[in-house]
């Protein structure tokens, strides 16, 4: 009797495995082309890359290995890598919280039902849908150039013409311009952040006598701050990684003024073809953008609000 | 107090209008040099109607450079977009079906495996890609470009999916498994139908996304008989080799073109992509 139920416990016992083992066998079966690409073309490479780091590498001759050569190179003996380090803080500091304010804003303007809204969001929406392209980096350059229109449109009101993209003072400021001007993205999630508050917060508010300034302090960037944490994280790995702007707009130049970290980093791999050199580049760019995120995500307790635990 | 009311509006309408205009100001001031005659480009630069409209610049940057016009551009890059949109749309299906209905071992773990590299800088793989794609001779090829698409290269999109996909009553999938569905059965045939909208999403985002790249093809791409739109708008915009602005200004309009016509025509899923990912993530 009591070896019957055994019998039949194992069996149940292998049936089972037999059921996860398909079970596995097909989920793998799924996501095998993400996994193949995660393993091979990420991974993989990745490890590469941290070795590589550590070698001097000209993709031609095999890789030799220097040990921290190229790191301490970098740290103590490189001044171009600081000022792309300073030039991409200062692109990032000064791009992104201007970028998410503007965006906050013109998504509040837009979170009502009058009529024409969804036309003016279209409006203001195309930037971003054209801005990352070869071809406003292009025309951009000649729109801020000494005889651009900018400079045109600011001689009536008196400025003198500034060489913005040729100027050390002007030039970073002209690229900081651009990608702030492309907020559309922000901005619509924004607005959709600003609909999912519900109406009656605002009404009881009201009620108490809460002016439309402590609401936005006290309801609208509580209520928001999931949105803006998301926004945040994304914009500024985005910032880290800005490339074409520079490379295309400025050169990196005036005087390494506009050096963003990925241009440089370019320039290393596939100008200089420094692998070694550029895959270390990679790997502290790779630990800035940690740094930060992680930083943002450790901070997100004490002001990102969750509903449903709370909020605190 | 209707009086004001209407005042407000006037004045809600009026500087969405200002602002509106100096937004897409950049815009019309490149459709409007890309007519202007030669000399009025930069004399009466921030002026948004050309003297004389003229159409010849459109013909005359067409030409291109060399032996390359600009339909060589065109059609490759509309080569290179439709391979990596059909790639997209294959790899982030089968990925976030699995990810989002299968409970096989190790999920969890590899799910944020994926979840991570949505946040991991472009940089950081490219050169240990560039130099395995080197190893492998696909340099100056279309293979670089092209296949990170089918094996789930940008994991925003089956994030996008999974998102979706979660979105689909579960009830759905046991019926047709009591039916004697197989799991790709059911794949196919009930949740592939249903995320009609999310594909249309991933499939624009892919198309912009890969129509503006830059980076890529300039790494990879060395022949000028492979370049895309957005190289061989580089290299004609080069200013040692700019003899006409009207022409570089008309084949920068003709390259945002696609990009415009899909953004009027498929507004809404662009719309519902973006704060799909940001806001329900």
């Amino acid at each position: 009797m009591a070896d019957q139920i055994n019998v039949a416990r194992q069996a149940k016992e292998s049936k089972k495995l037999k059921n996860q083992l398909k079970t596995d066998f097909i989920g793998f079966g799924f996501i095998a082309p993400w996994l193949i690409g995660f393993l091979g073309f990420i991974i993989g490479p990745m490890l590469a890359s941290l070795y590589f780091s550590f070698t001097n590498y000209d993709l031609l001759t095999a890789p030799t290995w220097i040990g921290l050569e190229n790191y301490i190179n970098m740290f103590t003996n490189d001044d171009r890598f600081w000022k792309a380090i300073r030039v991409t803080f200062i692109f990032v500091f000064g791009s992104v919280p201007l970028k998410l304010a503007f965006a906050l804003f013109v998504a509040m303007l837009f979170n009502n039902k009058r009529r024409g809204v969804g036309l003016y969001r279209t409006l203001y929406y195309v930037p971003s849908i054209l801005g990352g392209s070869v071809a406003i980096a292009v025309v951009w350059k000649q729109l801020f150039g000494r005889d651009g229109a900018i400079n045109e449109i600011l001689s009536v009101f008196g400025i003198p013409s500034i060489s913005w993209v040729t100027s050390p003072d002007f030039a970073l400021s002209t690229l900081i311009i651009l990608v702030v001007w492309q907020f559309g993205s922000p901005m619509l999630i924004f607005l959709a952040g600003l609909k999912a508050i519900p109406n009656e917060l605002y009404e009881a508010a009201s009620v108490d006598g809460a002016n439309p300034f402590l609401q936005f302090i006290k309801i609208t960037l509580p209520m928001l701050s999931p949105v803006i944490f998301f926004n945040l994280v994304m914009q500024t790995i985005q910032g880290f990684m800005a490339f074409t702007q520079s490379f295309l707009i400025t050169e990196g130049g005036p005087m390494d003024n506009t050096l963003f970290y990925a241009v440089y980093l370019y320039e290393k791999a596939f100008a200089h073809f420094d692998m070694g050199y550029a895959s270390a580049l990679a790997w502290i760019l790779l630990l800035i953008c940690a740094v930060f995120t992680a930083f943002i995500f450790r901070t997100a307790k004490s002001w990102v609000y969750y509903e449903s635990e709370g909020g605190n | 107090m209707r009086k004001n009311k209407s005042l407000k509006t006037v004045i809600y309408h009026g500087s969405i209008w200002l602002l509106g205009i100096l937004m897409i100001y950049p815009i019309l001031w490149t459709i409007a040099s890309s007519l202007k005659p030669e000399n009025e480009i930069f004399r009466h630069a921030a002026s948004l109607i050309p003297s004389d409209w003229k159409w010849e610049n459109y013909v005359q940057g067409w030409e291109g450079f060399g032996n390359l016009s600009f339909s060589t551009f065109f059609l490759n890059s509309a080569f290179v977009t439709t391979m990596v949109v059909i790639g997209t749309l294959f790899s982030s299906t089968l990925v976030a079906f699995g990810f989002a209905r299968i409970n096989f071992r190790f999920r969890t773990p590899l799910f944020i495996c994926m979840i991570v590299t949505l946040m991991l800088p472009q940089q950081v793989t490219l050169i240990p890609q560039y130099i395995l794609f080197h190893n492998l001779n696909w340099v100056n090829t279309y293979l670089p470009l092209i296949v990170p698409a089918f094996i789930g290269g940008i994991p925003f999109f089956i994030f996008l999916m999974i998102q979706f996909i979660r979105g689909i009553p579960r009830e759905l999938d046991e019926a047709a498994y009591m039916d004697g569905a197989s799991t790709f059965g059911i794949f196919w045939r009930i949740i592939l139908p249903l995320t009609t909208p999310a594909l249309a999403t991933v499939a624009i985002f892919s198309f912009y996304w890969t129509w503006d790249d830059f980076m890529t093809p300039l790494v990879y791409l060395n022949d000028t008989k492979l370049y895309t739109v957005a190289l061989g708008l580089q290299m004609f915009s080069d200013p040692s080799s700019v003899s006409a602005w009207g022409p570089m200004f008309a084949m920068s309009v003709a390259s945002i073109v696609p990009q415009l016509l899909v953004f009027l025509f498929f507004q809404k899923y662009l719309v519902e992509g973006i704060t799909a990912g940001g806001v329900k993530g």
